[in-house]
């Protein structure tokens, strides 16, 4: 086995374990393939059980032979190891690095996990592409599931079933996929039931500096448009940004080539600047030592907040030109696979309020995140506190997810999901036993037969058992469009996750198991009441004859 | 009223915050005591009902195309922007306002004319439902160390303070008159909070005269029975809650701080919250900042950063945790003070005592509260609310300050407080709305002064009878007894949106929690009479021949009263909020509408 090779000192006795608001555990320190485990041997004592994969870096201090590792985690947790002995540290840590940044996916924890349930539901069957194109299909007959990427050479990052307009034939489609970024050409991302609007997704179309056009994706798109309608191409990009990438190639839809199309540019920042965003908010967070303005510029100062808001407001334009103004919408942005997502997948929680269920909500992440091709491995390799250049690391997910928080704060009876849900969901994409998150696309995923090789965290998450966690007790369905408010005032830093170790959940733990209390005792005594009811009036009923022999 | 030059204008309009939203047009009414403007569509009425109190200050906006504009900001922050069409009309409005909004005279005020339903007998009740003196029982005083003393009966002592004062046992009058002359007003240090458990007592008082080099002998002794009546710590803390520039300051001006050479056994600190004039300025600051339209998320923070707001709340906060933390845990009493004692020190005590006392964290606990800290110890909340057309250097949010920190609590510990909220934001409102007399008048000699008990009624018994309101569905009695230890670090502070932008509904949550709770608590006050009530029939009807026995043992089991979980006393029956549901036509405030620009072309 390879790990051997990598642990150099598999365990430690006498180690200290310093975490935010708890107890300090000494135990014995050992070191897995996967895992950091301590452990005190004593009963009723927490074990820690750390995933080396959840580890984004490590900081080594000594005080003469007493050494100290203070680990460093993605989902935003910071513990400190006090390990005697000098060597015994340094074997300990340079273990830590080396299983922490493995480079091969099958080497991964995931393909190592069996589960101690029993799957009952397999969560890697939780999307089928044909039964959402049935669903689809009752409701219009405009579209058409496309086999033409079924071995991924049209484009790669798609999945191999597309819903396409019903009209476009294949080859039509794979002259259009030439000519949209990484062949990412525009498909269905959502029908609107309401009004038969739809929202679309691409790339950026690859204009170039000498304004190529392409008729194959003028008709594609045109044909989602009802006669003598206008449709909205949402360019997440500023005109800038979107004119300077025609020097690469890129560059956006020409009014001249689309005139049904009225194009809005918005400003979602590219991912390489969200990474630098987060690093700046955690370490805002973490500093302990800030004045109040201090904090507070700290703060506006890692554009974190400014982000969310930039998301969400693009979601609400997409969503309201759908709903509001009876429109179609094309999203893009440059590769079409980051800001263009979040905005589809917002936008779809604003209008669709199937996707506020937790069922719903999972199969939104597997149709607009994992099959539409958002690059999670590259992404999520690295969080907050990594060290080294940023290569392709953002925390584009995790903003979805912050958006979604925000939503839920401003509808907190219209989600039947509650906020751990989305912490759970932001640590899985990091970090996790199960591999739904690995790879960067369906082709990367079938390669590594994840479904064979791996459990899906669906399978777990969706045992009754496990949901409970998950629901929100205020949950009520609510069929209308949900618009939030996008001011800053009403968009808050997302404590649960942010500041989640910097406090005690006590306070906010007994809150919300009094809420929980409050509403099953209600739930339990309207039941009674009624029971009591029917059996009063059955009682009658068969008195009534009764009374008259 | 001489003042209301126009009482009815037609075709005003109420311009909208956000631009993209259709503006209202209307009636503006003016009546004695409002301001009424209602807005007349098709088929619906809305009014808005603004009291004349509540108007901060009206300024006439330079002339525009469409009309003549009016803006009109309020005490409770709200802002009405309003559009008239004649120029004569808007002036007569403007007029009529500045006098309404600002009266000269005590007798103008609101609580002079407004008579509830309520006979002498119930008026009298009223006012006498909160009392200072119960409080003092209720601490377990007078004892062996502490008595309440009527030395002030005639306000002669200190004129601004209350009529019975707490004052340690072994302090003799002498001691008492002598520390009273050497402290700014005669404002000379007295017992606010006794905590029962650890013996340590929160005094307050104003600073001394100290000046450079004076010392008084009866000051120092005064400290030292203080500290005497402490049997468990050999030491008081004397917390300055000034800056030390400004207390030093004061020194040239003959005022200042203790010297801690001349008296035995004191530690002496400063707690850096800043006076009147800066918290006034800050708070404009800030609510420029509410104001913005459309604000990006940088100008927010940045605009929330430059008003200093958040920084004075944490200042306050952390003088008060500085407080509770002393007496519970180094049970050593504390004497607070700023320059006269009836401001910072004020904010100080009380939320120190709200750290302590899970009494004070109950609804009727805060009434006393705000009773015993602010009113009677004479915080000049006539001058400091504007309430008459007095010097505006004067005015100052002080017990605003005092509220929000109370929320913050609630922000950190949802459990703990009996009440919401909305109370807070009612009970601000009520300060500055004059419709009752507890918050008229400078101290409580002025309001006995006005006979204020005579002519107007008392706040507490109305909010009492609305309390199923102001309930929190979250309260745990079981957890009352522990002291809070809230976080203090930035971080964990937030903006009180729902006081600063209260008015600006389309910020807040569209579905509201406490609203949901609060009709569920509802629900359950009637499930379980519902449930008394068919168990009764149940039984009734068990007692009929019935050969099968069946209806009797099910109801036996479902007997409701084995677990009540949170015991909400619903006392009104009237019913609560309605649950609001998914609000799916608000606007989206500050997200661009569609006809954007289109982008440059190359």
């Amino acid at each position: 086995m390879e790990f051997a090779e990598l642990i150099k000192t598999p365990r430690v006795d006498g180690v200290v374990l310093h975490r935010p608001f708890m107890p300090t555990v000494e135990g014995t320190l050992c070191l897995t393939g996967h895992h950091l485990i301590l452990s005190s041997r004593q009963d009723n004592t927490e074990e820690l059980w750390l995933l080396h994969a959840n580890i984004d870096s490590i900081e080594k201090r000594f005080i003469g032979s007493l050494g100290t590792i203070i680990v460093k985690c993605k989902d935003l947790r910071v513990i400190q190891l006090d390990i005697p002995g000098m060597e015994e540290c340094l074997n300990i840590a340079s273990s830590i690095e080396a299983l922490s940044t493995l480079d091969s996916v099958s080497l991964m924890y995931p393909f190592f996990y069996r589960p101690l349930f029993e799957v009952i539901e397999d969560g890697w069957q939780l999307f089928v592409p044909e039964e959402a194109f049935k669903d689809l299909e009752s409701m219009t007959d405009e579209w058409r599931l496309s086999e033409v990427n079924k071995d991924f050479s049209v484009c790669p990052s798609y999945p191999s079933l597309l819903t396409v307009p019903k009209d476009i034939d294949d080859e039509s489609l794979c002259k259009a996929a030439s000519f949209r970024h990484g062949g990412r050409f525009p498909v269905l991302s959502y029908y609107h039931k309401k009004n038969g609007m739809v929202m679309m997704r691409a790339a950026q179309p690859l204009t170039g500096t000498n304004g190529r056009r392409c008729k194959e994706d003028e008709k594609l798109i045109n044909a989602t448009l009802c006669a003598g309608k206008r449709g909205y191409i949402i360019d997440t990009r500023t005109v800038a940004v979107a004119q300077q990438a025609k020097a690469r190639g890129g560059g956006f839809e020409q009014e001249a080539n689309y005139p049904q199309w009225r194009r809005i540019h918005k400003a979602v920042e590219r991912s390489n600047v969200l990474q630098e965003s987060l690093i700046k908010l955690v370490e805002a967070c973490n500093d302990q030592s800030h004045s109040m303005d201090r904090w507070l510029s700290k703060l506006e100062a890692s554009n974190w907040q400014s982000n969310v808001k930039e998301i969400l407001t693009t979601a609400c334009l997409a969503a309201q030109c759908i709903d509001r103004e009876g429109a179609s919408v094309l999203v893009h942005g440059t590769e079409g696979t980051d800001s263009t997502l979040q905005v589809t997948s917002l936008a779809q929680i604003i209008l669709d309020p199937a996707c506020r269920t937790i069922r719903g909500f999972e199969v939104l992440i597997e149709r607009e995140w994992l099959q539409a091709g958002h690059p999670f491995q590259q992404r999520c390799a690295q969080s907050a506190y990594s060290n080294g250049k940023p290569r392709s690391e953002a925390p584009v997910f995790l903003l979805f997810l912050d958006c979604v928080w925000q939503i839920l704060r401003q509808f907190p009876c219209s989600f039947q999901f509650n906020e751990n849900f989305l912490i759970m969901l932001f640590e899985h994409a990091y970090a996790s036993q199960f591999g739904t998150f690995l790879g960067n696309s369906v082709a990367e995923r079938l390669k590594l037969l994840l479904s064979q090789k791996t459990v899906s965290l669906w399978s777990w998450v969706n045992r009754p058992q496990e949901l409970e966690r998950f629901l929100n007790p205020l949950y009520e369905p609510n069929n209308l469009v949900i618009w939030p408010s996008v001011a800053p005032q009403s968009l808050l830093l997302w404590e649960g996750v942010f500041l989640r170790w910097n406090r005690s959940s006590k306070c906010l733990d007994e809150a919300n198991q009094e809420m929980v209390h409050i509403i099953e005792y209600n739930k339990e005594l309207q039941n009674k009441v009624n029971s009591l009811r029917r059996q009063l009036a059955q009682l009658e009923t068969e008195d009534g004859p009764l009374q008259t022999p | 009223m001489e003042h209301i030059i126009t009482p009815k204008v037609e075709h005003v309009k109420l311009l909208n915050k956000y631009p993209e939203k259709k503006s209202a047009l209307g009636t503006l009414y003016l009546t004695a005591t409002h301001l009424i403007y209602v807005e007349q569509t098709n088929n619906s009425r809305a009014e808005t009902w603004v009291l004349h109190h509540h108007i901060m200050s009206v300024e006439k906006l330079p002339l525009t195309a469409p009309g003549c504009p009016l803006l009109i900001r309020c005490k409770t922050f709200q802002l009405l922007h309003l559009l008239f069409q004649k120029e004569r009309d808007c002036q007569d409005v403007y007029q009529s306002l500045l006098h309404l909004s600002q009266p000269v005279k005590e007798d103008e005020l609101y609580a002079f004319l407004y008579t509830p339903h309520q006979n002498q007998e119930d008026r009298r009740q009223g006012w006498e439902f909160i009392s200072v003196a119960n409080d003092f029982s209720r601490m377990g005083l007078s004892n062996e160390y502490w008595e309440i003393s009527p030395l002030n009966k005639n306000y002669e002592i200190c004129s601004t303070y209350p009529s019975i004062l707490g004052l340690p046992k072994n302090a003799s009058v002498a001691v008492v008159t002598g520390s009273a002359k050497f402290r700014s007003r005669g404002r000379l240090p007295v017992l606010s909070y006794y905590h029962k458990d650890t013996k340590a007592a929160i005094c307050r008082c104003s600073q001394p005269l100290s000046g450079l080099t004076s010392r008084c002998v009866e000051d120092e002794q005064m400290l030292q029975a203080i500290s005497q009546a402490n049997p468990n710590c050999p030491f008081i803390y004397v917390v300055d809650t000034r800056p030390k520039l400004n207390a030093m300051a004061n020194r040239a001006a003959g005022k200042g701080y203790e010297n801690e050479d001349n008296y035995s056994n004191i530690r002496f600190q400063f707690q850096g919250i800043e006076n009147i004039h800066v918290m006034r300025n800050s708070l404009q600051k800030l609510l420029e900042v509410c104001s913005m339209k459309s604000p990006s998320m940088s100008d927010y923070l940045t605009g929330l950063e430059n008003s200093g707001w958040m920084r004075h709340i944490k200042s306050v906060m952390d003088a008060g945790v500085f407080l509770a933390k002393a007496v519970s845990e180094e049970r050593a009493s504390v004497l607070v003070h700023c320059s006269d004692g009836w401001d910072r020190t004020a904010q100080v005590c009380s939320l120190a005592c709200i750290l302590l006392d899970p009494y004070y964290r109950t609804i009727k606990g805060l009434m006393v509260l705000i009773e015993k800290e602010w009113i009677s110890f004479g915080h000049k909340f006539s001058h400091r609310c504007g309430h008459l057309d007095s010097d505006p250097k004067e005015v100052s949010p002080v017990f605003t300050q005092f509220l929000e920190c109370v929320w913050q609590l609630s922000e950190q510990f949802p459990c703990v407080f009996e009440f919401n909220e909305r109370y807070l934001i009612e009970i601000h409102n009520q300060v500055y709305a004059c419709q009752y007399g507890n918050f008229i008048g400078n101290c409580q000699k002025e309001r006995l002064d006005m006979r204020l008990h005579e002519k107007t009624f008392s706040l507490w018994p109305h909010l009492l009878k609305n309390q199923h309101l102001y309930r929190n569905p979250l309260y745990r009695r079981s957890l009352e007894s522990t002291v809070l230890r809230p976080s203090t670090l930035p971080l964990h502070f937030k903006f009180w949106c729902g006081m600063y932008n209260h008015y600006d509904g389309g910020m807040h949550p569209k579905q509201s929690v406490l609203d949901q709770l609060l009709s569920l608590t509802q629900k359950q006050v009637e499930g379980e009479r519902t449930m008394t009530e068919l168990q009764r029939l149940a039984v009734a009807d068990g007692v009929l021949p019935d050969p099968s026995g069946l209806i009797s043992t099910p109801t036996k089991q479902d007997s409701p009263c084995e677990k009540t979980p949170t015991a909400p006393v619903v006392q009104s029956n009237g019913s609560c909020a309605p649950l609001i549901n998914g609000d799916a036509e608000e606007a989206v405030p500050g997200a661009e509408k569609c006809n954007e620009e289109e982008g440059a072309e190359s």
